[in-house]
């Protein structure tokens, strides 16, 4: 029996056709998975469904009842229930206000509290969703967030649930728990549709799986026929191969710190006794969920800010001058982890974004802007690192997230730096330009930098790490040898679980 | 000092603190409203004048007193209602807005003060609320004569705070509004139109708003006259915020600049040969910055004040 069906949905945002002719199903008790790479148009087709977007084309049934495009009311009255990869929900209200909000007659004298307070329990024990209805949404882990939009869904006995991207936020421990509570869902009878681009999460949970390229259904596979290799394929279009890891001598150390706190500003993690030493030629990834104090400590070792106490030493030489000019003149390459907002400046044409960390080395007599050489520079590391733009005079935001991250790479790796601070390079980039990212780093890291790898994705961490640190609450935990810890352990580091005494090694 | 301190237990005192706050209280909540909607809205000053001017001109045409309410709040819904399209539906800057509303709004006022009664020196009368006694109530020594003897558009006001506080809480409709403040993409995600919830949020509030105004020309006195808000909207901001958004907080907030004024008018006449009045006129502002420093510095403002939406947009 199909519960939801998608026909002939087309929807172009001007020139850019977002989906094109998309037909497909989710039946009875199925767990469906939709895959596809950034801008693939599964986020599109999700909006439609749920009635922020109308399609140009086509039309969606539920349980063979036509739906009204358009209208978010009306998905939810037909029991479709979304959980959005950003979190609907309110930091200063409750658990309890955040789920009962909208589901009362807004008429009504008084909110029924107390019932409400009873379907909680009972839906919280039926599912092992388990969570505390006073709580400050503001409070809750982000693991616990995504459960009260759950519980928000079911609570409004949806029959259908929509999943986007919901391990992006994870620790491996929480994405286990969810889908031991999806399965415990599928058996109730409800319908689910994963979506998600990371393969092993896909071939685990899904009966099905749906993939999607350029807005177009390009596969449909049964999950038990499928291969990571095959579906990585059929995402991309072409065969994707990532950088070998190589284990290379590691030479002297680029950074040390010891000691180095930082103290909260509002917002952030402080720093508490990092030490942390960093080699030439190795790469260390620093794993964590976000918010645990990555932040604060990557503004240190790019000089925006500097540590309330403690000792950064940089290239052997105690640093006492936080400086983003001094550090990167002195060999040091940021990729920033918001490449838009902090990578490049937009509004401004990519030479003028490639000269924008050297100005004072690469003008004339250190006053006037020599143009002619910075766009010949420019042309030359567009060729070399292939971004593909109009020319040197075009506007940087008009470029894609992978070629702003080419950009950026080419400006800082290009002057053969001694140390470089990668914040998430890969986060929200397609399969393709992930491996030229993470080719990139790998190709510095064998001409003699050593590199730190901030990243929440495990599988980015232990493919390029040579060794593996994992921050929690602003204190860090190793390094350790990547061969010495699984992913399992690094997880439950990662939500303080577990204390790295048993594998303790510097 | 001590003339100061015999001063805080006259029931003289504390019934001017009432007249003074009451208007306040009306306004302060208005802002209240609008902003745990997620909009702020600056027009409060003008709104408040044109409030005051429309009550006053009701009753002066003919008009009972509580039509001059009703037609004060109907005006301040109109102005409420400009602003909200321009700021919920255009998402345009409330402060802009907010500042245009408030020009335009005392501007016609005035202008259609002068239209109306052109040659007049002596600003024309009603005849003003009187003040109404609670029984049982006004018998609470000092306090009773104070809280329980003033016009019934005080007690309206009394009553407004319980409302305000039972809607924002205890209904679901409060909570949408407080959800359109904090996170609006919420809102949509359930289903509510958060366009109309903050248009509707804005319109009541302007309307209470008008009714703060009105209280001036209707109650604490019987005529209209240029300048007569002054600055009283720009407090109830600074008021809405010293109560962290809360309704209750909003009510002591109202009182306590209301006994700083009162003070300060009877200070002057105490102390006005030794210190220049200006010195006094300034306490109450000045006291209401220390406090806001004090109690606001980590106030929880809703998340969405100032941030327009746009239906589909995603946080």
């Amino acid at each position: 029996m199909k519960k939801l069906q998608f026909s002939e949905i087309c929807k172009s945002f001007g020139s850019v056709v977002a989906n094109d002719n998309i037909s497909l199903s989710l039946g009875e008790g199925e767990i469906l998975s939709l895959l596809g790479e950034n801008g693939a148009g599964k986020t599109t087709l999700m909006n439609i469904l749920f009635g922020h977007y109308v399609s140009d084309n086509g039309f969606i049934e539920v349980g063979g009842q036509k739906l009204t495009p358009g209208s978010t009311k009306a998905s939810l009255d037909a029991g479709i229930g979304m959980v959005h990869q950003h979190f609907t929900l309110a930091d200063n209200l409750t658990v309890l206000e955040n789920i009962i909000l909208g589901t009362e007659p807004l008429t009504r004298l008084w909110s029924q509290k107390k019932q409400a307070y009873k379907k909680l329990q009972e839906l919280s024990k039926r599912f092992g969703l388990v969570i505390n209805p006073d709580a400050r949404v503001a409070d809750l882990t982000v693991g616990e967030k995504q459960r009260v939009e759950i519980i928000k869904a079911l609570y409004r006995d949806a029959s259908i649930l929509i999943l986007d991207e919901p391990t992006a936020v994870l620790t491996p421990q929480e994405s286990e728990q969810l889908f031991k509570v999806l399965k415990e869902m599928v058996k109730a009878g409800l319908s689910i549709m994963f979506i998600s681009h990371k393969l092993n999460e896909i071939l685990e949970i899904s009966d099905r799986i749906i993939v999607l390229r350029h807005g177009k259904v390009v596969g449909e596979v049964a999950t038990k026929n499928a291969s990571k290799e095959s579906l990585a394929e059929m995402m991309v279009g072409r065969k994707v191969t990532r950088p070998a890891y190589k284990k290379l001598k590691k030479g002297k150390a680029v950074v040390e710190l010891n000691d180095v706190c930082l103290k909260a500003n509002e917002g952030s993690t402080s720093l508490n006794n990092i030490h942390l030493k960093i080699h030439e030629k190795e790469i260390i990834g620093l794993a964590g969920v976000a918010g645990n104090g990555q932040a604060g400590l990557a503004s240190i070792l790019q000089g925006l800010a500097s540590p309330s106490s403690g000792d950064f030493r940089l290239f052997g030489e105690s640093l006492n001058k936080y400086n983003p000019t001094f550090l990167t003149k002195s060999g040091v390459a940021r990729i920033p982890e918001d490449r838009s907002k902090e990578g490049v400046i937009g509004e401004m044409e990519i030479w003028e974004n490639f000269l924008g960390e050297e100005l004072r080395t690469k003008s004339k007599s250190g006053f006037f802007i020599d143009k002619k050489q910075a766009v010949s520079n420019a042309e030359k590391l567009i060729q070399e690192y292939d971004i593909r733009c109009e020319g040197p005079f075009a506007s940087t935001r008009l470029l894609s997230g992978g070629n702003i991250q080419k950009l950026i790479l080419a400006r800082s790796l290009s002057n053969n730096p001694r140390f470089i601070i990668a914040n998430k390079p890969a986060r929200g980039l397609d399969e393709g330009a992930i491996s030229f990212v993470q080719q990139q780093i790998v190709n510095a890291k064998s001409k003699g930098a050593g590199v730190l790898l901030i990243s929440e994705d495990l599988d980015e961490i232990f493919e390029l790490s040579d060794r593996i640190a994992v921050i929690f609450g602003g204190r860090i935990q190793g390094p350790f040898d990547s061969n010495k810890v699984n992913k399992n352990q690094v997880g439950l580091m990662m939500s303080g679980e577990m204390k790295s005494d048993s594998i303790y090694e510097n | 000092m001590m003339e100061l301190f015999e001063m805080m237990l006259t029931t003289s005192l504390w019934a001017a603190v009432i007249r003074i706050a009451t208007p306040l209280i009306f306004a302060t909540l208005g802002e209240l409203i609008c902003e745990r909607a997620g909009v702020l809205n600056l027009g409060i000053e003008g709104i408040m004048t044109i409030g005051a001017m429309a009550g006053w001109l009701w009753v002066y045409q003919g008009g009972d007193l509580w039509g001059g309410i009703v037609f004060a709040a109907i005006v301040g819904m109109i102005f409420g209602f400009i602003h909200s399209m321009l700021v919920v539906y255009l998402g345009l800057s409330q402060h802009v807005s907010g500042i245009g509303i408030t020009l335009l709004a005392s501007s016609i006022s005035y202008y259609a003060y002068t239209l109306l009664i052109p040659f007049s020196t002596t600003p024309p009368k009603i005849v003003p609320f009187s003040a109404f006694e609670v029984p049982i109530l006004s018998s609470i020594p000092v306090l009773g004569q104070a809280l329980f003897h003033q016009s019934a558009l005080t007690y309206l006001s009394y009553i407004l705070v319980i409302i305000t506080f039972f809607v924002l809480y205890k209904m679901p409709i409060g909570l949408t509004i407080r959800m359109a403040g904090e996170n609006p993409v919420a809102n949509e995600a359930q289903g509510i139109n958060v366009l109309l919830i903050r248009t509707g949020a804005v319109m009541v509030g302007s309307a209470l708003m008008a009714i703060g105004g009105a209280f001036l020309t209707m109650s604490a006195f019987d005529a209209f006259y240029f300048g007569m808000i002054n600055g009283r909207g720009w407090i109830c901001i600074a008021l809405v915020i010293f109560a962290s958004w809360r309704p209750g907080k909003a009510f002591l907030g109202a009182i306590l600049f209301a006994l700083f004024e009162a003070l300060q008018v009877r200070a002057q006449l105490i102390g006005a040969d030794v210190i220049p009045y200006q010195i006094f006129s300034m306490m109450p502002y000045f006291l209401s910055i220390l406090a806001m420093m004090l109690v606001a510095r980590k106030a929880a403002y809703p998340k969405a004040l100032l941030i327009p939406f746009r239906q589909g947009d995603r946080i």
